[in-house]
């Protein structure tokens, strides 16, 4: 690809990306929100979190099935307890990274 | 001391204060962005390729995705749309900032906008909740970060060659920093039980249903459960 390609590409990429995240703050950041929608969007962060890992953690992605054992939910597991007493972002990102390195060699 | 003095330490005092914040970010932030670097050159994109993207879409998972779907020859439109569909979810953690944010100008929220992703929402919306927070130190926040993260992306792409594929769990990076974001939300009852919702909902959806709709969709659909499961709570114990 040339550098008119990427920046094509790119360029597409960032306008998708900035409008989502762009609207709703210039419209809505000027009105008084409903209780409702608040607490309906406060609940909104873990949810996104939860779908975005679950799958990738659940699932084989090659094939779109089921899959329990894989390497990434081994790491995660004692990833996750170490994130819950450490509550170190840096660290739990290296220490996740070491122990999927290790899974791999063992499974 | 006079009040020149008391507004400079106060200035500095707000800086360190948003310089701590991110701080974890980007100590997050620089395994993440060498790993996309890294996997990125192995895909055969050229160093200031990684740097142009790093600048211009500022989204760890897309970018991922990217590079993934670049390696497996997909078309242009078709990454531009996965893009879209993977980070229609900012548009809910920016509906989610709005409430912190009112009164800004415009042109502040245009700028701020530019860096609202999942780690900057996570760590400004526990300090907005915290109180003691305000707009400037969360743009703070947004910017740093996104510094680190070109920088990062910029390393692992400039090293990626001599990088042999697979090396130091680099593909765990993502999954690693989502576990603990993760984490930081998991404030109450009703957020554990959200969290669990969406990750079974999650699940059947990607399992059920073709393409990338899953994000979106089941953490709205969690969501919206964990917020009528909450009102029920609260009406059986006033």
């Amino acid at each position: 690809m040339t550098f008119a390609d990427y920046l094509l590409l790119f360029g597409g990429m960032g306008l998708v990306t900035y409008g989502p995240r762009a609207l709703p703050l210039l419209y809505l950041a000027r009105k008084q929100l409903p209780q409702w929608l608040i607490d309906w969007l406060a609940l909104i962060p873990v949810a996104i979190l939860s779908a975005l890992l679950a799958p990738s953690l659940l699932t084989d992605a090659a094939e779109r099935s089921f899959a329990l054992g894989k390497p990434e939910l081994l790491a995660a597991i004692p990833t996750l307890i170490f994130a819950l007493k450490t509550r170190s972002l840096a660290g739990t990102v290296l220490v996740g990274m070491l122990l999927f390195r290790l899974t791999g060699m063992f499974i | 001391m006079n009040s020149n003095q008391v507004l400079k330490r106060n200035r500095s005092g707000k800086v360190g204060q948003a310089v701590s914040a991110a701080w974890p970010i980007c100590l997050g932030y620089f395994p993440v962005g060498l790993a996309l670097g890294v996997l990125a050159r192995q895909a055969g994109l050229p160093w200031w390729a990684v740097g142009m993207m790093s600048l211009l879409v500022f989204a760890g998972s897309a970018q991922f995705i990217c590079v993934a779907m670049l390696a497996a020859g997909a078309s242009l439109p078709g990454i531009i749309l996965t893009t879209f569909v993977v980070n229609l979810r900012h548009g809910l953690m920016s509906s989610a900032l709005a409430v912190h944010l009112s009164g800004a100008s415009r042109r502040f929220l245009a700028v701020y906008a530019y860096g609202i992703t999942d780690e900057s929402f996570a760590v400004n919306m526990a300090r907005f909740r915290g109180g003691n927070w305000d707009r400037w130190r969360a743009l703070l926040v947004n910017h740093l970060t996104n510094a680190v993260w070109i920088a990062a992306t910029l390393v692992g792409a400039l090293v990626g060659q001599f990088v042999p594929q697979g090396a130091f769990g680099i593909d765990y990076a993502l999954t690693g920093m989502f576990i603990c974001l993760l984490v930081f939300q998991l404030q109450g009852r009703i957020h554990i039980l959200t969290g669990l919702l969406a990750a079974v909902i999650s699940v059947g959806w990607y399992l059920l249903i073709p393409g990338d709709s899953y994000i979106v969709g089941a953490s709205m659909t969690a969501a919206t459960l964990g917020y009528f499961l909450n009102i029920r709570r609260r009406r059986r114990s006033p």
